[in-house]
């Protein structure tokens, strides 16, 4: 399946990027790329450093080496807003979504859309939900706009989360185990929803443990261990045993 | 080969909520409301004097003596904080109000002739611009609150001090800070601005206390605010999950200083109000008031984890004590068995939400 900008440039360029903790050293001359349309899965061990680097992309942390180009101009994220500001969202593994307001409201959280009224700003509720309805509609999903979030599936739920990532047109999508807490049948509705984010043109990164998920939705895998990256490769040259033996390090390189 | 997304969403496998179970209805503000109204509904029968105008009105002004800080208190808690300070608020505001007040209609003292002087007679005193007198000594009372929401607020956002402690010491410095300058005396409001004083927070308006007038319009201000702006929204969001508040881009911070400004505010006005019912500002005003407030902000479903209460649930829960407090005296319970009740419908206020959430 060809994606609009196939052999273009790549949305998201990272060049030696390291990072320590005091004396710890977290993670060490990554290097990555990653192009419009493209499903990336980030796989490892706990503490290979995917979260680390994922923070460090959603500008929760500056890394202590190397450069970060987004597409193809050298960025410095000082707070998460600056990562949205530039089309990075993230889809945090606990959602961060208010389980006491509405989907359209979580959706709009902090970004809510206003109607002037002489000196007063008044929320736009039609608005916010016919939107909303309609991001659920593209992300088939079945969730009502005005439902609130505690009386959700973990699915979707995930997709209010998801949904939020579309409200601006986000060119690199994070996802923090999105299928880590779910049933089956939501891990399937997730995954249609990744497609869906790749349809349109979005790069998305899925950090997870779960082998199938990866294999079923991604383009290429990336490896991490000890705070390096031991691998990178299109899925259809490798094997969830291959990516097995990468992760817990039998075997060290591919 | 994107696939259409023209085709409509269907709903085929989630349901509606039905509409007593969403909504105000399923809330505890609600049932609280249908338990006040049982409760109208007893009392009428129970004595002929309930429904009379003298009583109702009555009802209308004690419970709004409480209402306008329960309004505050509401907010404060909605995002999961709590402020025990309103109490002192309330006094201290009072004191300074009419301390100011009286200062500056006192022909002689420095500054008090931009103010005042002294009539032909040599012994009447005479406002220069009337009302100028009563609108510094308000701004003063209210200036000195916001100081103190400002205070709690920068210690509780910005120092990440825990909301119960940081207003537990700010109860104990603004109540000692009132009896510093009052020197333990109470203070009177005086001056030629004082009738307008009593009329603006102890007068009749259409046969409703001035009070009463007050706590409404605050209310559906508050309303508004909440349900309507974005400033609201996030204060829910705040008291729904503050991480994912922070992660959204929301400014944490300036709306937790914000909240704890209004209630600050909100207790100050409150306390300005009673000291002109009483017609004196003793430093011991208001003593414990706080712990009323905030049992009304319960009552009426204010959840002290965050992320639900209102300005009609403050209203409720104010009235409900109210009510109660006054049959009791009407059917001639002996007035100690009060308290006790009040404790119990604060628990089952929040055992039958408690049960309902559970069957849900």
């Amino acid at each position: 399946m060809a994606t609009p900008h196939a052999a273009g440039q790549p949305v998201l360029e990272l060049k030696g990027i390291g990072k320590e903790f005091g004396a710890i050293r977290a993670l060490h001359g990554v290097d990555m790329r990653i192009l419009p349309g493209e499903v990336v899965g980030l796989m490892g061990d706990n503490g290979a450093g995917k979260s680390t680097l994922v923070k460090i992309i959603a500008g929760n942390f500056l890394p202590s080496h190397g450069e970060i180009r987004f597409d193809g101009k050298a960025v410095h994220f000082a707070r998460p807003i600056d990562a949205r500001a530039v089309g990075i969202e993230v889809v945090y593994q606990d959602l961060a979504l208010a389980d006491n307001l509405t989907a359209a409201a979580n959706v709009f959280l902090g970004r809510e859309l206003k109607r002037k009224l002489g000196p007063f700003a008044f929320l736009d509720h039609k608005a916010m939900a016919a939107r909303a309805l309609e991001l659920f509609g593209e992300l088939r999903s079945e969730t009502r706009p005005h439902d609130l979030v505690k009386q959700m599936s973990g699915g979707q739920r995930q997709a209010v989360a998801i949904a939020r990532t579309r409200l601006s047109n986000a060119k690199l999508v994070m996802m923090d185990e999105p299928t880590a807490a779910i049933s089956v049948r939501q891990v399937e509705q997730v995954l249609s929803l990744i497609h869906r984010l790749k349809e349109q043109g979005v790069a998305v990164m899925l950090i997870s443990h779960r082998m199938p998920d990866v294999f079923a939705v991604c383009d290429r895998v990336v490896v991490m261990r000890r705070g390096e990256k031991c691998a990178d490769k299109a899925i259809d040259d490798t094997s969830p045993e291959e990516v097995t033996s990468l992760i817990t390090g039998a075997k060290e390189a591919a | 080969m994107a696939t259409p997304m023209e085709s409509p969403i269907t709903f085929t496998n989630i349901g509606k909520a039905k509409w007593w179970q969403s909504g105000f209805f399923a809330s505890q503000t609600g049932y609280v409301l249908i338990a006040l109204v049982a409760l109208f509904v007893v009392m009428n029968f129970a004595s002929p004097y309930f429904f009379t105008e003298g009583n109702m009105q009555n009802v209308a002004k004690n419970f709004s003596f409480i209402a306008i800080a329960t309004l505050g208190v509401t907010l404060v808690i909605i995002t999961a904080g709590i402020d025990l300070s309103v109490g002192s608020m309330m006094c201290f505001s009072a004191m300074i109000t009419s301390m100011v007040m009286t200062y500056i209609s006192t022909p002689g003292t420095p500054g008090a002739e931009w103010f005042v002087h002294l009539a032909a007679d040599g012994k009447t005193v005479v406002a220069n611009v009337p009302g100028l007198i009563l609108l510094v000594s308000v701004l003063a009372g209210l200036g000195v609150a916001l100081m103190v929401g400002l205070v709690n607020g920068f210690c509780i956002a910005v120092l990440g001090l825990s909301p119960f402690v940081t207003t537990l010491g700010m109860l104990s410095i603004v109540r000692g800070l009132g009896y510093v300058v009052s020197n333990g005396r109470g203070s009177f409001p005086g001056g030629p601005d004082a009738d307008y004083f009593y009329a603006l927070t102890s007068g009749v308006v259409l046969g409703m206390p001035v009070s009463f007038i007050y706590l409404v319009v605050l209310a559906v201000a508050m309303a508004v605010v909440l349900h309507h702006t974005s400033f609201g929204r996030h204060v829910f969001a705040l008291g729904g999950n503050e991480k994912a508040a922070a992660l959204t881009g929301i400014s944490v911070v300036r709306v937790k200083v914000e909240v704890y400004v209004i209630c600050a505010l909100a207790a100050g006005l409150q306390g300005i109000i009673i000291s002109g019912w009483l017609g004196s500002a003793p430093a011991n005003m208001a003593t414990s008031y706080e712990l009323n407030v905030i049992a009304a902000a319960v009552i009426g479903g204010a959840n002290l984890a965050g992320g639900v209460g209102g300005p009609l649930g403050a209203i409720v829960g104010c009235v409900l004590l109210e009510v109660i407090r006054n049959g009791l005296v009407l059917a001639q319970v002996n007035s100690y068995w009060q308290q006790t009740l009040v404790g119990v419908i604060i628990i089952a206020a929040v055992l039958v939400d408690r049960i309902r959430s559970r069957m849900a």
